[in-house]
């Protein structure tokens, strides 16, 4: 076999692998940083949210409440912790499994007991898992759900409350992509600014 | 109004077929050569780089040595990616200090990411360092992805050239797929992703200052090192508290954009697009399911014009699209119903099952992303399959299990589909009494044993592997839920392996050396043992005349060969597969809705 018009695999294989390797593998994501960063600083470092000096939030990544003063995230699947950003994941049971069954009992009792002016079914996303287990976001009808019960703890008046929920709850964006939601995040952060 | 299913769909079909029918010309002109020819810069660094690398421009290669030649280049990104892992621990841009991760799963990851399917058995926030998840994790998108294409083109080329030796050189097309089309799409989207508050940095992991601290339990752990137990034998649980959230980082907005423009699917985070620092906004979430389908779908309008009837393309086009909305139907029925035992314990019907979801895409995003991400073989999720209700992983499981043809996989969907087309008019051709031909070529006895071969080899490999895993104490062990269910996440797990999907009933412990081999193989064996027998029929089609039409050629454009396309893909998908999801998502679904 003429080696010129027929040369061997091995030389060229590894040859185009290291060259792909360094320009998709490492020339790429650098470039990709580099132009992120300038056009995009804040998103690209995580939409950190600061407050007194201190980073206390990302506005994306959801953290779990549970104190009478705050509204409460979905349940999250991750472990140890709730809403552990280290360990991201879904409860992963499946509908007929019956762990599902007695954890949504557990958090229904839970919500009935701490929301005894509301007498409508609970709302589903209050009482199942995310999928990422780090939802920022409740609907408007799991944060209408807690509204009294917050105000009451706050000793404002449900109103006042309604009206921050209200400034923290997106509609579709740009009127066509996905649902409405409150950012729970946000909003816990907004109650905690609110002077008396 | 616009939030309803049937808007939505519309209106992704809408853009994604106007974004697709430019970008098949640019991939037209790139893959045959005249984008260098056109731009003289192209074509000198393309010859520089040749020259330099050893490879022949000019060599046309006969099928075999154009298989050969992807083996050769897979093999040695195995080796590569393998030794990565292991080795991370003493490599840089390793912030969070991740140590060598073990041998089977490192087996396991690299096969998943050389065939494209990116099935991940680890856990990416807790295992890999920022380097392993550029170098090797996210340059294997692009090269796995490329080399779909690459099988797709020869393909073609199969149907276009007479009497030829050769079907394209494979050196060339991988290099031109790369640089000319994956990169300056996943550039674009990459931006466009970071804009929407995809992270994309190289910072340590960040620590938050919480508002509400946090009480934990975690098992208690002696002065051994072993967990306590109590007098039961049950662990000792202890109150643990913290005051602080640690963040990951990382540069995932460049993995974001080839993870779904070259439908891998391998996410950064375990909980791959689901988790909001990979698809932060409804938005984000629209423009990634719009990478997964926007390349097959160019390729096929790319295929209509490089064949010369744009007719054949649409009609591939068709049959894709009827299946795609059927499915997207179904799989919104079944998940905008709650789940009944839930509703009786005093939760609200509405919006609909709603583990494993996100609240900001709903029932709706969530449906449409999970019917595209397996109908494509991305694999990418933004909702816990193993949460769906059972007919709505019916859908996901069985759209793979066709082959991922419905649009499917990088270069993959294309000639999966073409694969079923050739099926399709050797079955008319019995039935009319014809010699079957396709676009000018006589279909014989040589290209229908390669046909036979790429459909039977998946099924073997998911019935095969699901059969033994049932049987044997460590497949069992993995299960996480009981009942049917848990047969449906093992029948997942191979179905997604052997055809490069890589999404999974996640509940499954995969991450086992019993799995991680057993999957291993079952991805390699998946993806070449359709490649080659793709590659045995573009090699014997390019040396054969093309035939001109007469009145006795069964035309295969048009309605009626889109319904006989559409039927042969159901049938056999159908026949090979129904006493399987019988016995999981059936069931399932008559144990909670028959009582």
């Amino acid at each position: 076999m003429n080696t010129l018009k027929n040369p061997g695999l091995i030389r060229p294989a590894l040859s185009l692998f290291v060259l792909l390797t360094v320009v998709t593998g490492l020339a790429y994501p650098l470039a990709v940083t580099g132009i992120g960063k300038a056009l995009f600083p804040k998103e690209a470092a995580g939409s950190l949210i600061e407050q007194h000096g201190q980073t206390v939030a990302s506005g994306l990544i959801g953290q779990s409440f549970s104190g009478p003063t705050y509204f409460w995230s979905r349940p999250s699947a991750t472990s140890p912790q709730p809403d552990n950003a280290l360990a991201s994941g879904g409860s992963n049971l499946g509908p007929t499994n019956p762990a599902l069954k007695d954890a949504v009992k557990g958090r229904i009792d839970l919500i009935r007991a701490a929301h005894p002016d509301q007498t409508g079914p609970v709302p589903a996303d209050l009482v199942t898992t995310s999928a990422s287990g780090l939802d920022p976001h409740i609907s408007p009808a799991a944060a209408a759900y807690q509204i009294h019960r917050v105000a009451k703890a706050r000793g404002l008046s449900d109103e006042q409350v309604r009206l921050l929920v209200g400034a923290n709850t997106d509609g579709p964006q740009w009127g066509l992509f996905g649902e409405p939601v409150v950012n729970v995040v946000k909003l816990n952060l907004a109650l905690d600014e609110v002077k008396k | 109004m616009n939030s309803s299913i049937v808007f939505q769909t519309v209106m992704y079909l809408v853009v994604l077929f106007v974004l697709a029918w430019p970008l098949s010309r640019l991939l037209a002109t790139a893959l045959d050569g005249s984008l260098s020819s056109r731009f003289a810069f192209l074509g000198r660094s393309e010859r520089a780089l040749c020259r330099l690398m050893g490879i022949n421009a000019d060599e046309d290669m006969p099928w075999w040595r154009y298989a050969l030649a992807l083996l050769v280049f897979h093999l040695i990104g195995a080796v590569f990616v393998y030794a990565q892992q292991r080795l991370q621990g003493s490599l840089p841009f390793n912030p969070a200090n991740m140590g060598a991760v073990s041998p089977d799963s490192s087996f396991n990851t690299s096969i998943s990411f050389l065939t494209n399917t990116n099935w991940q058995g680890y856990s990416g926030e807790s295992t890999m360092s920022y380097f392993t998840q550029m170098l090797s994790l996210a340059a294997h998108n692009f090269m796995s992805a490329a080399t779909g294409l690459a099988v797709a083109v020869a393909l073609i080329r199969g149907f276009v050239r007479r009497k030829a030796a050769g079907v394209g050189n494979a050196w060339l097309d991988i290099y031109r797929s790369t640089v000319y089309i994956l990169l300056p799409l996943s550039l674009v989207v990459a931006v466009f992703l970071v804009g929407q508050g995809v992270i994309q940095n190289f910072a340590g992991y960040k620590d938050v200052k919480l508002s509400e601290t946090v009480t934990y339990q975690v098992p208690k752990t002696g002065a051994d090192g072993q967990p306590v137990k109590d007098a039961k034998g049950n662990p000792v649980l202890v109150d643990t508290k913290t005051a602080i959230q640690t963040l990951p980082m990382g540069p995932v907005a460049s993995q974001e954009a080839i993870k779904m423009l070259g439908t891998n699917g391998g996410g950064f985070f375990n909980a791959n697009s689901a988790h909001p620092f990979e698809n932060p906004t409804p938005l984000s979430n629209f423009v990634q399911m719009l990478s997964i389908f926007l390349i097959p779908a160019a390729l096929v309008f790319m295929f209509g014009r490089w064949v010369g009837d744009a007719r054949q393309g649409l009609t591939v086009l068709g049959a894709m699209t009827l299946l795609f909305v059927t499915m997207v139907g179904v799989e919104y029925w079944a998940e905008i119903h709650a789940n009944p035992i839930l509703t009786h314990l005093g939760m609200s019907g509405l919006p609909g099952n709603m583990e494993g979801k996100e609240t900001r895409f709903g029932i709706v995003a969530s449906s449409l992303f999970t019917v595209i991400t397996t109908a494509a073989s991305c694999g990418a999720v933004n909702t816990m399959h193993d949460s769906l209700m059972p007919l709505g992983g019916l859908v996901p499981m069985w759209l793979i299990k066709l082959g991922e043809v419905v649009f499917g996989g990088v270069g993959a969907g294309l000639y999966g589909m073409l694969i079923y087309a050739i099926l399709a008019v050797f079955l008319s051709g019995l039935m009319i009494g014809r010699t079957p031909e396709y676009l000018g070529k006589k279909i014989e006895a040589f290209e229908m044993k390669m046909v036979a071969i790429a459909i039977l080899a998946t099924p073997c490999l998911i019935l095969g592997g699901t059969a033994l895993s049932v049987m044997l104490d460590v497949g069992k062990a993995g299960m996480a839920n009981p009942g049917a269910h848990g047969f449906s996440e093992v029948l997942y797990a191979f179905a997604s392996s052997a055809n490069n999907n890589g999404s999974a009933f996640a509940g499954l412990s995969a991450n086992t050396p019993f799995y991680n081999v057993m999957l291993g193989i079952a991805m390699w064996f998946g993806r070449f043992t359709v490649i080659i027998p793709v590659l045995a029929i573009a090699g014997k089609l390019a040396a054969k005349p093309r035939l001109a039409q007469t009145s006795g050629t069964l035309p295969t454009h048009g309605p009626l060969f889109v319904m006989l396309l559409v039927g042969t893909v159901v049938i056999v998908g159908a026949l090979t597969y129904i006493p399987a999801l019988a016995l999981g998502p059936v069931i399932e679904h008559l144990q909670l809705f028959g009582r």
